[in-house]
């Protein structure tokens, strides 16, 4: 038996076996770390929730919980809409362009909605994650300026956000409010956490 | 400081950096002391694999269960459900559950294989009596490790075999009720005893093993590998002081031990995949039953590994304990009349025997059961100064031994499924007979051991070439 | 040493027989394999939510999984949903546990895993739950008014009497069962009410264990890779060791 031959053979075994080794050792691993994803109960304590918007009355804001998060409805007056333009020189990203916390296409408009009145928003401050206040009365207030037509302020470090949910310039805060996915199942059912592209 | 080794300049980066590391870190001398220069016996059989299977087998435990940790929750309440939610929800969580509960029972069966062949090659002879020791502290070790494994599902078996085993210490005079509350911590087995065999199943007993094999390991390379002859490689050695029937472990034995992992794995992945429940032996059918302290199920046996310890604990009835008084008072009447031992030596085995006959006759047969059961296991520490035979491996010894062994294999069997099945009049007689040959096996092995023409023994290992 | 063997060997087969002649348990029929077909697990699905949720849950399955007998979850919305709303939901029963208590002396178990808890000597879990639903038979000494063969004195009534119809149960004068006698028809006949409790069991028996398709189709190519696995491993040995002499 000649030196080259053996270790030829040597040779040829020791890379089939490593390379099935190899294939082996990632087939196992798979499985191992996709336990690491989010289980069937993390998924359905996630899923979309329903909610009546029939009983919300202008100028109202309700809270629902979706996947651990605050998120606002509100419907807004007729007034509220038209104040949206007046704050659109003050505002950090106007056309809602940033990619942090991406705007769902149907929500990349001044109103960022799919019904202009009805606004849809997570809220958590998109500076350190407290929960802003209501702050609908406008004119001057504590920590708020004189013109405020009315919004959001996070009382842990001042960021003020408009009834749009978009964030005033020179605020802690970089981004505006984040828009969740959601859908209208009817003209009073929205369903938060799923769209239509889902 | 020892003498830093110094390296040409024109060498390469991982030689470097080898080169660092060795001048801190004695990782070259260990990878030529335990394995490419450390010469293990050339003629191995298929008995040889299951050491490294076993180390095989602690790492899948390990990882799985690190794995299992991550969901199960250690609580009466939510234990069952976790368990469950662990096979349903959790993505690949069922493939975890099934490689960990099929390995604890395949790290049984590699074990008992492992022991087996140290029994019949005579590796736990000088100079390995301590190497033979540490396995049987891995053993005992593992034994606790799987007991408090099992409680965890929280089933009617868990519950209730947790129960019974630990009710088994209650039967030691004057502490036992005392200490089975403390082992407890609580009147009955709850969830504070739960709490408490997590924390030994999970980390605890783990690193006790650890510990154990890293021992064992290093035991075995002070001294160097036994072989199916029994003969002692390091007798002869060549002009560099290798031992002539000697091979590196590595590559010879790394190799060898992936084809052995690979037969392992297919075996275990066809229970895994296929059966693995494996008859009920592997997942007991009771255990898909949430455990309910009111409710006792109609048969209770411990896991497949423990029924011939679980036997003999049974075989020990009131009636029993006669036919062990006259033993202990046999074995004194030999060790006075036929042992060389000195008069006060004599004197002290009479008294001896007196004192235990007597604690036998006035204590519980059930507390005698629990201490024949721990005797069964303990009995094996005390094997390297029992066998008194001239030659070490069974390919030596008289024919007739081998037929011992063949008997104590069948025996250990019989003990065992006699464990699995309800108690019965035959079983009972069968059992006791069966626990009287083990006993009689290791306790009269110095005499039985000497007996017989031994044949002689190679200056050299028998080996085949592959 | 033949002698010894022999003894041992008598010994346990003598075990075994004591073990066969001392039980009067009534022998299970074997379950037929629904595993597999989707429309009898379906259907099955369709049972054991109509008449069996309304007293026992099936606290760890999950709405939703049963996709993976080929059902939409619009189909489960529209169809199998009674007790809940959310699809991602677990199986709870109706029944409030502590009414159960006081009305059948005990609360029903949970059935998430039944098939799996009652397999024993004489046939799987299947084959007991297969046998079970088939044997009630009328009785006025119970405080439902139902015995069975399989479960003696269970506190079960017989929920699917309407699909068996009434039927009495004739033992010989051992106390041993003889044959039935049909009092009053039920809608479905023998053999459909056979195929139903088939089709019912074998959901049960899916449900203990939803990944075992999964399992044993994965195993296969898990058997193969190794057994290819196994092939260079032993020429990688053979390579090293035919240096051994």
């Amino acid at each position: 038996m000649s030196e080259t031959s053996v270790d030829a053979s040597k040779r040829t075994w020791l890379i089939a076996s490593t390379c099935a080794g190899a294939v082996g050792g990632v087939a196992v691993a798979v499985p191992f770390v996709s336990t690491f994803q989010p289980s069937e109960k993390a998924k359905a304590a996630g899923a979309a929730v329903e909610v009546d918007i029939s009983a919300l009355k202008p100028g109202e804001k309700i809270t629902v919980e979706w996947r651990g998060k605050p998120v606002w409805i509100v419907r807004r007056t007729p007034e509220q809409l038209e104040s949206l333009k007046k704050t659109e020189g003050q505002l950090a990203d106007p056309n809602s362009d940033r990619k942090a916390y991406p705007t769902p296409d149907y929500a990349k408009n001044p109103h960022r909605s799919i019904k202009p009145e009805i606004l849809v928003a997570v809220g958590i401050c998109s500076h350190l994650g407290c929960s802003p206040s209501d702050k609908f009365q406008t004119g001057a207030q504590p920590s708020l300026p004189d013109d405020w037509q009315g919004g959001f302020l996070c009382p842990c470090h001042g960021s003020t956000f408009d009834l749009a949910g978009r964030v005033f310039k020179n605020k802690p805060a970089p981004d505006n409010l984040e828009v969740p996915p959601h859908m209208y199942l009817s003209d009073t059912k929205l369903l938060i956490g799923e769209d239509k592209k889902a | 400081m020892a003498e830093f080794k110094e390296i040409s300049p024109n060498a390469s980066t991982g030689e470097k950096v080898l080169n660092w590391v060795d001048n801190r870190f004695p990782l070259s001398k260990m990878y030529k002391e335990h394995l490419s220069e450390y010469y293990a016996p050339k003629n191995f059989n298929f008995f040889y694999f299951f050491g490294s299977l076993a180390l095989l087998v602690l790492v899948i435990q390990i990882v799985t269960g690190i794995f299992l940790v991550m969901h199960y929750k250690p609580d009466a309440n939510l234990a069952f459900a976790s368990v469950e939610y662990i096979m349903r929800d959790v993505p690949w969580g069922w493939l975890v559950r099934y490689m960990h509960s099929t390995g604890a029972s395949a790290f049984f069966v590699v074990v008992y294989l492992h022991m087996f062949r140290g029994l019949i090659y005579g590796s736990y002879r000088k100079p390995r009596e301590l190497v033979w020791i540490f396995g049987c502290a891995i053993f005992l070790a593992l034994m606790a490790e799987a007991f408090m494994g099992y409680l965890l599902p929280w089933g009617q078996m868990s519950y209730w075999g947790a129960q019974v085993i630990v009710n088994l210490f209650s039967a030691i005079p004057f502490i036992g009720p005392d200490l089975a509350l403390l082992i407890r911590g609580d009147y009955v087995v709850s969830d504070a005893t739960l709490n408490r065999f997590f924390s030994f199943h999970v980390i605890a007993v783990p690193l006790v093993l650890l510990g154990l094999v890293v021992a064992h390991i290093i035991a075995l390379h002070e001294v160097g590998s036994n072989n199916p002859d029994g003969i002692e490689i390091k007798a002869n050695k060549d002009a560099q002081g290798r031992p002539l029937d000697g091979i590196p472990f590595h590559p010879y034995y790394t190799v060898h031990d992936i084809l052995g992992v690979s037969g392992f794995l297919l075996v275990f992945s066809a229970i895994v995949f296929f059966a693995p429940e494996f008859g009920g032996y592997f997942l007991e059918y009771n255990n898909f039953i949430p455990a309910d302290p009111l409710k006792t199920p109609p048969h209770i046996a411990p896991v497949w590994y423990f029924t011939p310890f679980y036997s003999m604990l049974r075989a020990i009835t009131s009636e029993m304990m006669y036919a062990l008084v006259l033993c202990v008072l046999a074995g004194a009447y030999l060790g006075v009349t036929r042992a060389q031992l000195s008069s006060l030596m004599k004197k002290a085995v009479v008294g001896a025997a007196v004192v235990g006959v007597l604690l036998m006759l006035s204590i519980d047969a059930k507390f005698w059961g629990v201490v024949v059961m721990g005797g069964a296991v303990i009995i094996l520490f005390f094997l390297p100064w029992l066998d008194h035979c001239e030659v070490k491996s069974i390919r030596y010894r008289p024919d007739w031994h081998k037929y011992l062994y063949a008997i104590f294999v069948v025996n250990f069997i019989i003990l065992a499924y006699l464990g699995v099945q309800p108690p019965s009049p035959i079983g009972e007689r069968v059992s006791q007979v069966g626990t009287l040959f083990y006993f009689g096996f290791f306790l009269l092995m110095p005499w039985w051991s000497r007996m017989g023409e031994t044949k002689p023994v190679p200056s050299r290992v028998t080996f085949q070439p592959h | 040493m033949k002698k010894i063997l022999l003894s041992l060997l008598l010994s346990l087969g003598l075990t075994g027989l004591a073990q066969a002649a001392g039980g009067n348990e009534f022998p299970w029929d074997k379950a037929p394999n629904r595993q597999g077909d989707m429309a009898a697990l379906q259907n099955g699905a369709k049972l054991f939510v109509n008449y069996c949720l309304n007293c026992h849950s099936a606290a760890y399955m999950r709405y939703n999984r049963l996709q993976d007998i080929g059902l939409t979850e619009q189909q489960i919305k529209d169809n199998l949903l009674f007790t809940t709303e959310k699809v991602g939901d677990t199986m709870k029963a109706n029944i409030d546990p502590r009414q159960a208590k006081d009305w059948f002396g005990g609360n029903p178990p949970d059935l998430t895993v039944i098939a799996r808890s009652r397999a024993g000597h004489q046939g799987s879990g299947a084959d007991y739950l297969y046998t079970y639903m088939r044997t009630f038979y009328r009785d006025e000494t119970k405080a439902t008014g139902w015995n069975n063969l399989a479960f003696p004195n269970v506190g079960m009534p017989h929920v699917m009497w309407e699909l068996q119809g009434n039927r009495r149960a004739i033992f010989d004068d051992h106390g041993q069962f003889k044959s039935w006698e049909q009092i009053t028809p039920g809608q479905l006949t023998a053999t459909e009410y056979d195929a139903a409790m088939a089709d019912l069991v074998g959901y049960l028996q899916w449900m203990g264990e939803p990944a075992q398709g999964t399992r044993k189709t994965l195993g296969i190519f898990v058997i193969l890779f190794l057994l290819g696995f196994m092939f260079i491993a032993y020429r990688l040995n053979q390579a090293y060791w035919k240096d051994i002499k």
